[in-house]
């Protein structure tokens, strides 16, 4: 701190200097408020003309220049869930593993390493991934089995994180109640540790769930196709799905002008789908902090 | 005859290890299988023409199999990107963790979780479709599918990462050192600028490698907005093709695991490399530089 630094007008000068900083900051925060703003605002006002009962519940029709989405919206609804109920067991089975057994150490550490670094894996490698060991090498070919699996690894890491802050938020006590009164430790977790920890866990679900129904780069070559005539009636069906119809439409067709309204009706109903599940979760969240 | 309550606790334990183990086993096979499938190509070309080659004919006669111009172009993307994001995501992360009333807070922390649950492809719409248009004109270019359009909608990818990571290093800041500055009579802005960041300094190098490791990797907005020539950038305005949208557009029209197909997968390592380096560091700066209290400082 300089001489001046004490003197009535550095003080003055010093909490200016403040003053403008903290513009700076809020400025910076709301430009991430109007980026939100802005494309949400957009999709709404562009695609909310294109949305009708027949969009949503009709196939695409003349080369997908018209028509409705419903395959896509039933395709992305499929995969979204198939994930969860493979990826849920087995985050929160980890998170139990890693919360309520596992003692500091050098597995704990590779298994940490593991999540960390699998959280990290680009979703178009993920897209190779499962192209190169689940449609290939187990033959499960393009289809919603092969989309669903290779989703699931990578959702894994969310639903792991979800699960195993729920479980720390589970008061110690309650353990200690329970092993006190001579359950086992297996008895523990089943009847006192997940059942309170299971709203947070669920939470968690339903993010992942969002995460999943908006991955593109992962399906692609796994589970979704440009164009098919049926709707899915097996898990070895390949699938029509928003985020990829988005794509293909926007990049792919000779007519992207014609089709543009088809783009942001599809938009608008994935970032509903997508943001309405987030909203959920946080207000879920919302309302369980305040109960605690 | 019934298991004992112990036999059956010790197995019930060692399922659980077992499913914990997937994460790893996952990662493991990804490796794996990016191996086996890319590996191959370098039968044809060598791993320094592979990465040094500068020019990305996959499809011509005879191929060409240089990734030079999609790793410049991924480095580039990234790093413009991360000059907008950082900036943005740790102001942002300030503002929330040091000057926000609880009220703005409540509001403003669910908007950044919004931002970044926006798919991704949804963001590389708006850019095709709004921001392109609106940069071709602004500059006069012949495109606006480029560089610098695909470095601003990555930045608004990473700038969720960065914030929440930054914020929740801010916070672990120890009160005791925020009071000393401000007892000293230090103002808030110059407790913030020489305590608490320098405090929060690993935290926040975490944070920045996780965005940065987000943007690189990321696929659908430079898919759709980098503007897709395999050509080193001569300028911001430049149209690129970064790795992951080489890899994401070329797939479908790649013979099945003939030469194409392989240089694809040998990108994905080369992507997937990118990554785990990045995640590393940001795993390695958190926990050599773990913030657990005063006395560390």
């Amino acid at each position: 701190m300089n001489q001046t630094a004490l003197t009535h007008a550095g003080l003055a000068r010093r909490h200016r200097t403040q003053k403008i900083m903290w513009g700076v900051f809020g400025a910076s925060s709301l430009i991430n408020m109007a980026a939100l703003v802005l494309i949400c605002g957009f999709l709404l006002v562009k695609g909310l003309p294109a949305i009708s009962w027949s969009f949503l519940t009709e196939m695409p029709r003349d080369s997908m220049t018209a028509g409705g989405i419903l395959p896509c919206i039933l395709g992305t609804i499929y995969l979204s869930l198939g994930t969860m109920c493979v990826a849920f067991p087995l985050g929160v089975a980890s998170a139990v593993y890693l919360n309520e057994y596992a003692r500091p150490g050098r597995t704990l550490r590779l298994i940490r390493l593991g999540i960390n670094n699998l959280a990290g894996v680009p979703s178009v490698v993920f897209g190779l991934f499962g192209l190169a060991f689940f449609v290939t090498f187990f033959g499960l070919g393009v289809s919603l089995l092969s989309g669903i699996l290779t989703l699931s690894i990578l959702v894994l890491p969310v639903i792991i994180g979800t699960a195993e802050e729920a479980l720390k938020s589970v008061p110690q006590t309650y353990r200690e109640a329970s092993l006190g009164l001579g359950a086992t430790k297996w008895q523990t977790i089943r009847l006192v540790v997940l059942p309170a920890a299971m709203p947070g866990m669920l939470t968690g679900a339903i993010l992942g769930l969002s995460r999943v129904a908006g991955e593109t780069a992962a399906i692609m070559f796994t589970a979704s196709v440009f164009f098919t005539p049926y709707l899915p009636t097996s898990i070895t069906d390949s699938v029509m799905a928003l985020p990829y119809h988005i794509y293909v439409l926007a990049t792919a067709g000779t007519d992207i002008d014609k089709t543009r309204p088809l783009q942001y009706g599809t938009a608008l109903v994935l970032i509903v789908l997508v943001l309405g599940m987030n909203l959920g979760a946080i207000l879920y969240r919302a309302k369980l902090q305040k109960k605690r | 005859m019934a298991m004992s309550r112990q036999t059956k606790d010790n197995l019930i334990r060692n399922a659980f290890f077992l499913t914990a183990l997937s994460s790893i086993v996952a990662l493991a096979l990804i490796m794996l299988y990016l191996f086996i499938e890319g590996l191959p190509i370098f039968k044809i070309v060598s791993v320094t023409d592979f990465l040094f080659g500068h020019y990305w004919y996959p499809t011509s006669e005879p191929h060409e199999f240089g990734i030079f111009p999609l790793i410049v172009a991924s480095l580039a993307v990234t790093a413009l990107s991360s000059a907008i994001a950082i900036p943005l995501g740790v102001m942002t992360a300030i503002y929330l963790a040091e000057i926000a009333s609880r009220r703005t807070r409540d509001i403003f922390k669910p908007i950044v979780e919004l931002l970044a649950a926006l798919p991704s492809v949804v963001i590389g719409f708006f850019g095709m479709v709004v921001v392109a248009p609106f940069i071709q004109e602004t500059f006069d270019l012949a495109t606006g599918l480029n560089l610098f359009n695909a470095a601003i909608m990555l930045a608004f990818m990473s700038v969720p990462t960065i914030c929440s990571v930054s914020e929740d290093a801010i916070y672990a800041v120890p009160r005791e050192l925020k009071e000393a500055s401000l007892a000293l009579g230090a103002t808030h802005f110059e407790t913030i600028s020489k305590v608490v960041l320098p405090a929060s300094l690993s935290g926040i190098s975490t944070a920045v490698m996780l965005g940065m490791s987000r943007a690189i990797g990321e696929t659908m907005v430079v898919l759709m907005v980098a503007g897709g020539a395999a050509m080193i950038p001569n300028s911001i305005f430049s149209p690129v093709r970064p790795m992951p949208s080489s890899i994401a557009a070329e797939m479908a029209e790649a013979s099945f695991r003939g030469d194409h197909y392989r240089a694809l997968f040998a990108i994905g390592i080369v992507l997937f490399l990118f990554t785990l380096a990045f995640n590393l560091i940001a795993s390695h700066v958190a926990e050599k530089h773990k913030q657990v209290g005063a006395a560390t400082l």
